[in-house]
């Protein structure tokens, strides 16, 4: 049965064999006909979730099986998504961790790509909180992983895109918190340089920038920064302290249709970017809003993808190492304003040292910018590789849907030996994806 | 705390009846064949909800059990009947145990078992029954007219027990879901405006429970389409092939 596989930015399109997953036996059964991949909630924006002979389906492996109400220890398998995990856990005082910007993920899309959020300075990536996970190999045998068994497999599973076998099982170890509330300051930054120390001071548990990719010149960088911390009761008006998880039910809206090309160019871009600026700087300073709002803000408008149109969108995402990230940012920046191809979601983070073997972060910046897809787009972005290999950056596999095998092996060395890993262990004849075969991975 | 119990408590449709009513503060009894192996789906709802859940084992096909089976405490408040067997038309055609074993697994266990559940409820005074037919018992076509014919069957019987208990406190709900992307229809290719997602029924069910709605059609269109389908003349139907 043919499916469309593409991914979030519905760039590249890919149409594929897609093989729902329900129990083990299925599993090893779709595995014998040659390379397969795992799929979860297709957050990932390009073909990291595809492979046209067979994309596993692992939304219906998707129950919690065990909590321990002491601990704060999930048990789930592969499929269930971030949002009900939230839904169950926090009115009994529990947070993900770690959560990446939606939350209609799967566990393992999370633990695969091993995400990481506007704590990951404080709190590092979703694999530091995970105890274990259950691993379907390319033997057709299912091995529990842990730091302290088959630790080899745990550390090339977390950050291994999927290509190291299929996670079925997780045990997660959740976060307290007291209250489904947020303690947000939002900074008005005029430059990049503000904003850049505004995270230099650390603040706060959560931090993140949206910056305008249009403004030039005195402006270049011009960002509001939002910290966070999780609210304690003390923190709420007094009619909301007695239910402290309670918060108000957001309207989802859908985007209708494939918005025309047009609605969407540098005009009305930099109407929109200016006037977000201008309304949320108005808004400075301290107040208290609910999770949802806070981490997911893109969650309310379903589909939100379709509004870049048919030809879809790339999104660029790179780190930078602390000592390049100034000059670093400021070159792409500036080639990204002149440009003049940003679109409205640029976001800037601070993220702390990574010990993932193949895990994204590193210590420094990491920018991560909305192109709606055209040749002239792609263009820009061969230029934008130059100047983060110039500066010893690196990619977000998560997020990329086009990059160029050389430039990745140029600018991730872990790359090439994660990929000799893969084939002297037998995996790459049985696990690959659109992206593990464009980056010979 | 009000109990629904949910026969062929195994298929997707089952299980997200079990999820909407879970999340509506119901406890569920899942009734299902080898019931041991939903122990993920028990820990799973559970944990979700916060709700209770029991595993029976229940087999549609052994109607001499079936008095026994709905004489358990506590009678249910609600009971679902998700049961079905698609079989396969071209093989089944030319086979009686086949097409015998479709036929009674659609009509004989679900309507037998729904009856004696009935029965029960009306005694009671309150309860309502739900039982999952299908648009394919509205015409028979030669496509799938054994599983249809056998759903055309429980359609009428669940008519009929709705005409019966109106007046008794009990409630029938028919439902005809249309295409649901389910384990049963997996290999088909089913036209995406006209499937719905097993989440979709669930929600319609819980709905339909909550306003006594008679007969539910999950997508709209589905009224529409079998509407037309049922009023071609015989003498073109027999012609087409749809
Ligand atoms: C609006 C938005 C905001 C985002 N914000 C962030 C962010 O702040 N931080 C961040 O880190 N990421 C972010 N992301 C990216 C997203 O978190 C990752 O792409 C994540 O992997 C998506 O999970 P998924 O379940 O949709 O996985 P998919 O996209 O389906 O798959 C992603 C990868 O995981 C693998 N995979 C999935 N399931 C399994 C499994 N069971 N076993 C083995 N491998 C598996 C796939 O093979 C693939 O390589 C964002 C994405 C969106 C759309
Ligand atoms: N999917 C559709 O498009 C569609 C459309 C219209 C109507 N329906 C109806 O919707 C209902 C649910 O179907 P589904 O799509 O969710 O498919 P499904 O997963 O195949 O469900 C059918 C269920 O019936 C159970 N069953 C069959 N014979 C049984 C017996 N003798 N005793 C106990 N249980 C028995 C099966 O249990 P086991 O797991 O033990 O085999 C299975 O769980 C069925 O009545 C089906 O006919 C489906």
């Amino acid at each position: 049965m043919s499916a469309d596989l593409s991914g979030w930015g519905r760039y590249p399109r890919i149409e594929g064999r897609r093989i729902p997953v329900r129990d083990e036996d299925g599993l090893r059964a779709a595995m014998a006909d040659g390379p397969v991949i795992a799929r979860g909630n297709g957050r990932s924006y390009g073909d990291a979730a595809a492979q046209v002979g067979g994309t596993l389906d692992m939304r219906r492996m998707n129950r919690m099986l065990d909590f321990d109400a002491d601990t704060g220890v999930l048990t789930a398998e592969a499929g269930v998504i971030l949002g009900d995990v939230i839904a169950a856990f926090l009115p009994r005082g529990w947070f993900p961790p770690v959560t990446p910007g939606t939350k209609l993920v799967t566990l393992g899309g999370m633990i695969a790509a091993d995400v990481h959020g506007k704590n990951h300075r404080r709190d590092g990536t979703i694999g530091r909180h995970v105890l274990w996970v259950e691993v379907m190999g390319a033997d057709g045998e299912l091995r529990r992983a842990s730091r302290s068994e088959n630790s080899d497999l745990f550390a090339a599973t977390i950050g291994g895109m999927g290509l190291t076998g299929v996670i079925l099982r997780c045990a997660l170890q959740l976060a307290p918190v007291q209250t489904g509330w947020i303690r947000q300051e939002m900074i008005p930054t005029p430059d990049l340089d503000a904003a850049m120390e505004v995270f230099e001071r650390d603040a706060a548990q959560y931090a993140v920038a949206w910056f305008d990719c249009l403004a030039k010149g005195a402006d270049l960088g011009r960002s509001l920064v939002i910290l966070g911390d999780h609210a304690e009761p003390s923190d709420l008006p007094a009619n909301r302290r007695p239910v402290p998880f309670d918060v108000p039910v957001r309207k989802a809206r859908r985007v209708p249709l494939d918005a025309p090309g047009f609605a969407l160019n540098k005009y009305t871009l930099r109407a929109f970017n200016a006037l977000y600026y201008r309304v949320n700087a108005g808004k400075a300073g301290r107040s208290v809003v609910d999770w949802d709002s806070y981490f997911y803000p893109l969650d309310a408008v379903h589909e939100w993808n379709r509004i870049y149109g048919r030809r879809g969108f790339a999104q660029y995402q790179v780190v930078l190492p602390l000592e390049a990230s100034r000059d670093g940012l400021r070159t792409l920046l500036d080639v990204i304003a002149a440009a003049e191809q940003g679109s409205f979601l640029a976001v800037l983070k601070r993220l702390g040292p990574e010990k993932g073997q193949f895990s994204f972060p590193m210590e420094g910046y990491t920018l991560a910018l909305d192109f709606p897809v055209s040749p002239a787009a792609l263009r820009l972005l061969d230029r934008l590789d130059a100047i983060t290999l110039d500066h010893g950056g690196r990619y977000y596999l998560a997020k990329d849907s086009r990059v160029p095998a050389e430039v990745l092996h140029k600018a991730d060395p872990r790359a090439g030996e994660f990929a000799r890993a893969r084939q002297a262990a037998g995996y790459a004849g049985v696990f690959a994806s659109a992206q593990s075969e464009r980056l010979k991975l | 705390m009000s109990q629904v119990m949910i026969l062929g408590g195994r298929s997707d449709m089952a299980l997200a009846c079990a999820h909407a009513f879970a999340g509506a503060g119901h406890d569920i009894v899942l009734a299902a064949r080898r019931s041991e192996t939903l122990g993920p789906e028990k820990a799973d709802i559970e944990l979700r909800y916060g709700v209770t859940v029991g595993l029976r084992d229940f087999d549609a096909l052994d109607v001499d059990g079936h008095e026994d089976f709905a004489a358990a405490d506590p009678l249910p408040d609600i009971v679902i009947c998700a049961v079905g067997r698609m079989g396969e038309q071209d093989a089944d055609q030319d086979d009686v145990a086949a097409s015998v074993a479709v036929m009674r697994s659609n009509y004989e266990g679900p309507a037998a078992i729904l009856g004696a559940y009935a029965t029960r409820m009306e005694a009671r005074g309150t309860g309502t029954i739900v039982g999952i037919s299908s648009v394919a018992g509205d015409r028979g076509r030669a496509t799938n007219y054994i599983y249809g014919s056998a759903k055309a069957g429980f359609t009428a019987f669940l008519s009929g027990m709705r005409n019966r208990l109106t007046g008794t406190g009990v409630h029938v709900v028919t439902v005809k879901p249309g295409f649901v992307a389910t384990q049963m229809t997996e290999h088909m290719d089913l036209p995406e405006r006209l499937t719905a997602q097993p989440a979709e029924v669930g929600a319609a069910i819980l709905k339909a429970v909550d306003k006594g709605q008679n007969v539910i059609y999950v997508r709209g269109v589905w009224r529409l389409i079998m509407g037309i389908i049922r009023s071609i003349p015989e003498a073109i139907f027999k012609k087409m092939s749809i």
